[in-house]
């Protein structure tokens, strides 16, 4: 069955119970969130730190398992008997690559332990092969196989991690902040790989990240959450032109822009106060306590994800 | 005290640490000076020596780190040959300092106003009751709400953005001449990043002190910046107004750097990212810093140490390509 949507989520929510006294309440990291990603798109998601960003990555994978909700994959939904099957078709990237390669291994095992997991290989030398021809891909000198993961630098260990999720060949990669760790100059080397290597092998990603321009530059499409809840989505060019939701537009402006004459010239929409507790959501409408434009109807109901046309999709009553 | 002009004049300062692996030259000739009521740039890679400078002026350097050569003027006086008894009274209340994790440099086991209250009363000679006033009066100055309440919290029961107020409450509350800040937003989400840049202006206004601003941001360094100074490996590469460096940079690193960033304008092309990994200081090349990744690098750039040529009344640029331009016009 050929399908549109290589990765479709649908009402997908994860709940964390917190232990506060004798009560378990739930923290609700993600309530209620539906996309799809298409074969070989990538999807940029935003937001601010604890809107469950990453959360829906690792959902995805079934890192978590989910409250409620489907993830489709290929056609599939994805289940706990069939996600080490499917994790040879979705993989990840993590965002410290100081933390997530294993100290103890040298970088041939790390990238060649996804290809031990699913039997990849019949000889010790086919397996050798394989990882030398990754870490040409990541553009990694070969010679270094040998070595361990702290005697690089981190743009190396991110190429090495992303060497690792390319070992089984897969059509989907959940990035998950996987250039904010790094420098400046070494971001553009890694934003430039994951865009050839999406050429080449035309991969879906799914390109987490609070940088709204390093994602602009990466994504056909991008998607903002606040505290669990999407706000909207759109294609990348519309959504960063002409935002909808109120929450999209002051953090447009609120983005720093590298060039002097625009940042003096931008009326920056500066937003009062913090993100609430995500265990203390107010009723209705997540973004409602800093919005500007809130009504009595904001607070009473929780606006619904709707197409606006051209598959920009809002969550809000009043635009 | 003498005639001076600048607040803050650094001149061919260098920082160097001791380590087991050797000397470590953080910071090697730097030169600036800051006027009052001026926001001066440093922007760099991490590495680049940034915050070693900052830390350099205000002598707060790990143990087995120290000035080894250069002055420090402070309105003409040097302060790199200060004692630390010294050094004590000019921290807090002529120059401040506001670090990038506001959790780590706030003491966990104090409440914000007992913290608040401690700065006016080590610096200026204001009774406990008055220290309290000043610790409310500088929460309400920086837009904390219900600065009664909060002076008796903790700091986990603020949030980041909240702690990073605090913490420039704490900074601004013996009037410094100068705020140095070291990747101040850096920690926090971009809605709260544009709050404290915001309140970092603002206050700028109102007080008119001058501010340092150390960041690998370049869009924050447009914003807030008057003067910019680009670092790299310990050097300053070029220095400029904001607008000398995004729109004719005239060092190497600087264009590299520029085209490396994404922008409003460039989404659909690639970008051109800078070969090659950062510096290792342990190991600097013999001549420019730069020169191991630089698409341009000539002989000379190999074996000699580029000096700043000035290009314009403030635009300099520690580049030989530069050198090569202006032969060639002499020459035309």
């Amino acid at each position: 069955m050929a399908n549109e949507y290589l990765v479709e989520v649908s009402h997908l929510k994860q709940y964390f119970p917190i232990r506060s006294g004798f009560k378990t309440i739930p923290l609700k990291a993600v309530d209620d969130v539906s996309f799809n990603i298409r074969p070989g798109e990538t999807l940029g998601l935003v937001g601010e730190s604890g809107c469950g960003k990453t959360t829906v990555g690792r959902t995805l994978l079934r890192l978590y398992k989910p409250t409620d909700g489907t993830v489709t994959f290929n056609g599939t939904e994805v289940t706990d008997k069939n996600i080490h099957a499917l994790r040879k078709e979705m993989q990840m990237v993590f965002q410290d690559p100081y933390s997530s390669l294993n100290p103890r291994m040298t970088v041939e095992d790390i990238i060649g332990e996804p290809l031990d997991v699913h039997k990849l290989y019949s000889t010790r030398a086919e397996r050798h092969e394989k990882v030398m021809e990754l870490m040409e891909t990541v553009g990694l000198n070969a010679d270094h196989a040998t070595r361990y993961a702290h005697e690089f630098s981190g743009g190396q260990r991110q190429r090495i991690g992303i060497a690792r999720a390319l070992a089984v060949d897969p059509k989907f990669i959940v990035c998950d902040e996987p250039v904010s760790a790094l420098d400046v100059s070494i971001q553009a080397q890694v934003v430039n790989m994951f865009e050839d290597l999406q050429k080449q092998r035309g991969m879906a990603y799914l390109f987490i990240a609070h940088d709204l321009l390093v994602v602009r530059h990466i994504s056909n499409r991008i998607a903002v959450m606040y505290l669990g809840h999407m706000m909207e989505m759109a294609d990348s060019k519309e959504l960063m032109d002409h935002p909808i939701h109120p929450y999209t537009e002051s953090l447009l402006s609120a983005v720093p822009i590298p060039d002097p004459k625009t940042a003096r010239s931008s009326q920056r929409i500066v937003l009062e106060g913090d993100v609430p507790s995500p265990l203390n959501m107010p009723t209705g409408c997540p973004f409602r306590t800093r919005c500007k434009y809130a009504t009595d109807q904001c607070a009473a109901q929780r606006p619904e994800l709707r197409d606006r046309g051209n598959g920009h999709f809002v969550a809000c009553w009043n635009r | 005290m003498s005639d001076y002009k600048y607040i803050l004049d650094v001149q061919d300062l260098h920082t160097t640490f001791k380590t087991d692996n050797g000397e470590v030259h953080a910071v090697n000739g730097v030169s600036f000076c800051l006027e009052p009521g001026q926001t001066l740039g440093i922007v760099g890679e991490s590495g680049s020596g940034k915050s070693v400078t900052a830390y350099s002026v205000m002598q707060i350097l790990a143990d087995n780190g120290g000035i080894t050569g250069g002055k420090v003027l402070y309105k003409g006086e040097d302060i790199a040959k200060w004692n630390s008894k010294q050094m004590a009274g000019f921290r807090g209340k002529c120059c401040s300092i506001i670090f990038q994790d506001p959790m780590t440099s706030l003491n966990p086991v104090f409440s914000i106003g007992y913290q608040l209250e401690e700065a006016v009363l080590l610096h200026t000679d204001r009774t406990r009751s008055e220290a309290k006033q000043r610790a409310v009066e500088m929460l309400t100055l920086v837009g904390v709400n219900e600065p009664e309440k909060r002076v008796k919290q903790y700091p986990h029961e603020l949030s980041g953005g909240m702690r990073q107020r605090v913490m420039i409450a704490m900074a601004l509350a013996c009037e410094p001449d100068i705020l140095i800040a070291d990747e101040p937003t850096t920690a926090l989400d971009v809605t709260i990043q544009a709050q404290i840049l915001e309140l970092m202006q603002s206050l700028q206004k109102k007080l008119g002190m001058a501010i340092i601003m150390v960041t690998h941001d370049l869009g924050v360094i447009a914003q807030m910046c008057d003067e910019i100074i680009v670092m790299y490996g310990g050097r300053v590469c070029e220095r400029g107004t904001a607008d000398d460096i995004f729109y004719a940079p005239a060092h190497e690193y600087t264009k590299g750097l520029l085209r490396s960033i994404p922008t409003l304008s460039n989404t659909d092309e690639r970008l051109v990212p800078i070969g090659g990994t950062p510096i290792n200081l342990l190991n600097m090349p013999k001549g420019c810093a730069f020169c191991p990744r630089c698409d341009q690098a000539m002989k000379i750039c190999l074996n000699q140490v580029p000096e700043e040529i000035r290009l314009d009344d403030h635009h300099l640029a520690a580049c030989w390509m530069n050198i090569k331009e202006l032969y060639k016009e002499e020459n035309a």
